[in-house]
């Protein structure tokens, strides 16, 4: 055995934090361009734009994360691209927090009443007035309990990192559970890491909620 | 039937007020949803100043009716003229006819997430491009006219339901619309609010509105129809002056209705 303190787990874990938090945001960030411009098109062009976004959606919705990450880390590798990875944790994390936030907040613009848009209507309200002024500032009030939902799950899904080799929080607790063969303190600290970082961002999701509440 | 006190200034019928052409005319309109035709060659002219009110039972497609008047609904067949102006797919007609025809839902549908005075101001300054301190005063005179200034800053959820429904009479009128539709305003209100509704849509009446309304207020009907309208299966099945309407209705159908909704 060694000299390994309870405090120097902690210690340890917590300089991986930071990795965690960055490809959470990297994720969330990603995610939500990737769906705003989709959004755009699902509701600019319905027909045209309409099943290859649902496609889209229903693929990287349907498939494990963990595939999409072998796929892209080991598959590019194969076929001679050089990628870090941080590179691709980054891009599948994106690309699959973007599946789950446009299905998501494509729910929350359907969600605003069809009244609102009758009486925007029946006001002269051009169609990107009633979008704009209308629909919008309520489906963002809906929508953010069921985004702090999936912030949350990108949160946990960083973990996945770990299988290529990204040290964030779960990776670093397997390098010291290896190192102070004391898998159960170094789990256990990680998840409540985890668990104390989730739980702050459901603290000001429910704050944010109240203070726009209709 | 209503809460409306009997005595009221407007005598049975006001008189119409001096014509230039219709308001609304409805020629040969039909309307399917899929298979199922729930407007039947409807035809109806309302002239300027008048004031129609429209029953008959559940689903006999009196708010379809009304609603293809604004092109909330489509119609397939017949024609449709508003203000002079015939509905067609054009959307600038369309615009055009939305800026002139003011609505009141059962339901309100005030933006919940504006203040009163947000949800008035709102088509004055983004339809009409009216100044915001112009679209302002605006709606505080019309906010005084259906007697809640006071309610201004508030949320419509801070509201009850017979001021949500005087807000969104006062939210259409800020367009200044020649003809307002009504589609059951007070059927959603609890019954202590339903008069205060229809106080406010007398007084509209009394200014020489043209106004075309859904709803079971018989009493209302009686006060200031020019003329009443029962609706089944999609059909005009009889129009009459209210005062031959509630005494003598030709139809058995209007008569089977009118003994339920009257309750004897
Ligand atoms: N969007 C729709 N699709 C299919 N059927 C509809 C739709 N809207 C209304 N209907 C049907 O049309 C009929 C007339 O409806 P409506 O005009 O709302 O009746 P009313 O206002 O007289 O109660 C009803 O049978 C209703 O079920
Ligand atoms: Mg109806």
């Amino acid at each position: 055995m060694n000299d390994f303190t309870t405090w120097d787990v902690f210690r340890n874990l917590l300089a991986a934090v930071p990795w965690t938090i960055y490809l959470s945001l990297i994720a969330f960030a990603g995610g939500a361009a990737v769906s705003l411009l989709l959004l755009c098109l699902r509701f600019a062009f319905p027909r045209a734009a309409g099943t290859p976004v649902r496609l889209y959606v229903q693929l990287f919705q349907g498939t494990p994360l963990l595939m999409q990450l072998f796929l892209v880390y080991f598959g590019l590798a194969l076929m001679g691209v050089q990628t870090t990875p941080l590179f691709a944790a980054s891009l599948c994390l994106s690309v699959y927090s973007s599946a789950y936030l446009t299905e998501t907040w494509y729910g929350c613009v359907l969600a605003v009443p069809k009244g609102q848009w009758e009486a925007s209507s029946s006001l002269g309200l051009k169609h990107w007035q009633q979008m704009l002024l209308i629909v919008l500032p309520q489906a963002l009030r809906l929508s953010v309990p069921p985004t702090v939902g999936l912030m949350v799950q990108i949160v946990k899904n960083t973990s996945l990192a770990s299988i290529v080799g990204f040290v964030e929080l779960t990776r670093a607790s397997q390098i010291i559970a290896n190192a102070t063969f004391e898998p159960f303190l170094a789990y256990g600290a990680v998840a409540f890491i985890y668990f104390v970082i989730c739980f702050s961002i459901s603290l000001c999701g429910r704050h944010l909620e109240k203070r726009i509440r209709i | 039937m209503s809460n409306l006190a009997p005595s009221a200034a407007l005598a049975p019928a006001l008189p119409v007020s001096a014509s230039s052409g219709a308001a609304i005319e409805l020629v040969g309109v039909n309307k399917w949803y899929g298979d199922f035709h729930v407007l039947r060659d409807i035809d109806l002219t309302v002239n300027r100043g008048e004031r129609i009110v429209i029953c008959g039972p559940s689903g006999s497609g009196k708010s379809t009716m009304i609603r293809c008047i604004n092109r909330l609904e489509e119609h397939q067949q017949g024609s449709i003229v508003v203000d002079g102006i015939e509905l067609t797919n054009d959307l600038k007609r369309i615009d055009e006819i939305r800026r002139e025809v003011g609505m009141c839902f059962q339901h309100f549908n005030l933006f919940p997430h504006l203040t009163i005075l947000e949800n008035l101001t709102l088509a004055p300054i983004w339809v009409r491009k009216m100044p915001k301190k112009e679209a302002d005063e605006l709606a505080m005179h019309f906010l005084a006219k259906v007697k809640i200034p006071e309610q201004a800053h508030k949320y419509p959820g801070q509201l009850s339901g017979g001021q949500q429904q005087r807000v969104a009479i006062a939210r259409a009128l800020c367009m200044k619309p020649k003809i307002m539709l009504f589609d059951e305003p007070t059927s959603a209100l609890d019954p202590e609010m339903v008069k205060e509704v229809l106080e406010t849509m007398v007084s509209l009446a009394e200014e020489g509105m043209t106004m075309l309304c859904v709803t079971h207020e018989m009493g209302f009907a009686r006060q200031v129809a020019n003329r009443v309208i029962f609706m089944d299966a999609g059909q005009i099945i009889e129009m009459n002056e209210p005062e031959a309407f509630f005494s003598n209705p030709q139809h058995e159908r209007t008569r089977l209705f009118l003994s339920q909704i009257l309750g004897h």
